[in-house]
């Protein structure tokens, strides 16, 4: 019997990718180069990239092959990644999905990337995004529209679409994103891949261009769950440069995968369950949590009385500290200025009203509402008491279960264009994930099915306790491996 | 709570250092009221003795000795300034003659 052809360099995960390095079947420059034919192969239809840096990745690539020869290794050693263009990487251009940051080259660099950078990963180039990290479906970049690689009439999700669907295509083997209300999970239950957003303060946000400074955090995509803790394990742990940067040492994340559920136990919230939910994604979830208990994970009913305010009190909270976070944004120091203004006001103006796209001022014109005076408290401060609720939901629920379980979006991808004129419509397909956020909980979305008419990803997402990653992974690995859903792959 | 009515937008873009024309903030005002109206449905909760959460972890003033640090050089941080002089940002006129 002949044996299977062996997996396209492209399309291997880090552990395929690092047993192959380990044992000389292939470099890293080969294994570049496959990333970087890929690209040449899918990019134009899918755009993903923002910038494409081939040169320096190759030159990235011997580096890393050189310090393997000087018998270096590492998991990470010589892994093409692509980088959400949130994340400043110093020399190279960072635009944040923004005309205001078009041509902005970062004097220094996020320390998550200076992370991966010193274990030696490759750097593809930088991902497309949602203007300033604010979108469901990346059609808010300034730049270019990313489609979906399973239909690329649809929308990869947001606001870290480009990092999904480059993921999801093969052109990169992983990919840095953020998550502040479901911008990591979300893209990653429409583009079919993994992925995991850790608990806030895990990941120093030092070097990421802020959103929301209290629900900001950076995470990752992946073709396997097992692939997510390198990277974890990497970017992890505290940094003196974040002052929000939790002190909690980051543990082995990849110790107790062994399949084996029992001990474990998990909750479906009704109020996830509720009209508006597209059927088949309700019944794959449903098989999804059969799937759990044959593992041995044992079911228990929870409540999570308050989902049905997240969505307000998220686009409140996010809001407010977006229009605070964005008021940097004025054309003195970096950035965009518009021309021929006669005095500084009317620069700072100009500047912000040229170089924001409509879902930004939106969002900083709501945001500055909530804190003005005489709504403050009705709006923002409201919000943040709306906020302790929900904590104290998960934490009830968490005293039955330790791990939620829900879809991680009511819907699959829609068409492009479908919500971009309806702002609302657009913020209700994160109900599902925000909550995590809000609460500061680790939370991960994976493939659990396609729909069955036009063959679109639909994401199971899984919530756990803070810091407790390792369950996070454990379970959604043993899920994963039970399952044939990680092995597919999209039609392009 | 209140609509929110064109003179709402256009203190709130002036508070944003944001400019809109007529139309678009009759179009704002409109998104925001129905963003707004959805909102409100926080309003029904009892929060009376909540105390708000601003912040997911429990760390408070998060200090580091006062001891200086290298940083970026000047020529560093006035690489991306649309204007400079004298190793200063130039921006237009702050303070202007009067008549």
């Amino acid at each position: 019997m002949t044996p299977p052809p062996p997996i396209p360099l492209y399309d291997r995960t880090i552990g395929q990718l690092r047993e192959a390095l380990d044992r000389a079947e292939t470099t890293s420059v080969e294994v570049t180069r496959a990333s970087l034919e890929r690209i040449e192969a899918v990019e134009a239809r899918v755009r993903a990239f923002i910038t494409l840096t081939p040169e320096a990745a190759l030159a990235m690539a011997e580096a890393a092959d050189a310090r393997r020869r000087a018998g270096e290794r590492g998991p990470l050693l010589g892994v093409p990644i692509g980088l959400k263009d949130v994340l400043c990487t110093q020399g190279l251009r960072t635009t944040c999905g923004s005309r205001i940051l078009e041509h902005f080259i970062p004097p220094y660099e996020a320390t998550a990337v200076a992370r991966l950078r010193e274990a030696g990963a490759v750097f593809l180039g930088k991902l497309n995004m949602d203007e300033f990290a604010m979108g469901s479906s990346t059609e808010n970049s300034a730049f270019q529209v990313t489609r979906n690689p399973w239909d690329l009439e649809r929308i990869p999700g947001g606001s870290s679409g480009g990092s999904a669907a480059a993921v999801a295509a093969g052109m990169c083997t992983a990919a840095l994103g953020t998550d502040t209300g479901g911008s990591i999970r979300q893209p990653a239950a429409m583009c079919g891949v993994v992925g995991v957003k850790p608990t806030y303060g895990r990941v120093s946000r030092y070097g990421l261009v802020a959103f929301a400074s209290s629900l900001d955090q950076i995470g990752c995509f992946a073709r396997a769950v097992a692939d997510c803790a390198p990277i974890l394990q990497t970017i992890c742990g505290h940094d003196p440069l974040d002052t929000t940067s939790a002190p909690e040492p980051a543990p082995d994340f990849a110790a107790s995968f062994d399949g084996d559920l029992r001990g474990l136990r998990f909750g479906l919230p009704k109020e996830y369950f509720i009209e508006g939910i597209d059927p088949e994604v309700e019944a794959a979830v449903r098989a999804a949590a059969g799937t759990l208990a044959d593992l041995g994970a044992e079911p228990a009913e929870i409540s999570l009385p308050h989902t049905e305010y997240a969505v307000a009190t998220y686009y409140l909270c996010a809001t407010a500290e977006a229009s605070s976070n964005l008021a940097r944004y004025d054309g003195a120091q970096y950035g965009y200025r518009a021309r021929g203004t006669t005095n500084i006001i009317d620069m700072f103006t100009r500047t912000r009203t040229e170089g924001f796209g409509a879902e930004v001022k939106r969002r900083i014109m709501l945001g500055t509402y909530a804190l003005s005076a005489g709504f403050y408290d009705a709006y923002y401060l409201k919000a943040l008491k709306v906020r302790t609720l929900m904590r104290r939901d998960f934490e009830e629920a968490f005293r039955h279960v330790d791990l939620v379980v829900t879809p991680t979006s009511p819907m699959p991808a829609f068409r492009l264009g479908d919500k971009i004129d309806d702002p609302l419509q657009m913020y209700l397909c994160d109900v599902f994930t925000i909550p995590c956020n809000l609460v500061g909980l680790p939370g991960i979305s994976l493939p659990c099915g396609l729909t069955r008419e036009h063959r679109l990803p639909i994401g199971l997402q899984l919530l756990a306790r803070p810091f407790a990653e390792a369950t996070l992974l454990r379970a959604a690995h043993a899920y994963e491996q039970a399952t044939d859903h990680h092995r597919l792959r999209p039609p392009l | 709570m209140s609509k929110v009515s064109r003179q709402d937008i256009e203190k709130v873009a002036r508070l944003s250092r944001l400019a809109f024309s007529p139309e678009e903030s009759e179009r704002f005002a409109a998104q925001l009221n129905s963003i707004l109206e959805y909102a409100d449905k926080i309003n029904a909760l009892p929060t009376d003795d909540i105390e708000p959460t601003a912040h997911g972890l429990t760390l408070a003033n998060v200090f580091r000795p006062d001891e200086p640090r290298p940083g970026l050089t000047p020529d560093e941080a006035l690489a991306n300034a649309p204007e400079t002089e004298a190793q200063c940002f130039k921006v237009p006129p702050i303070i202007q003659e009067m008549g």
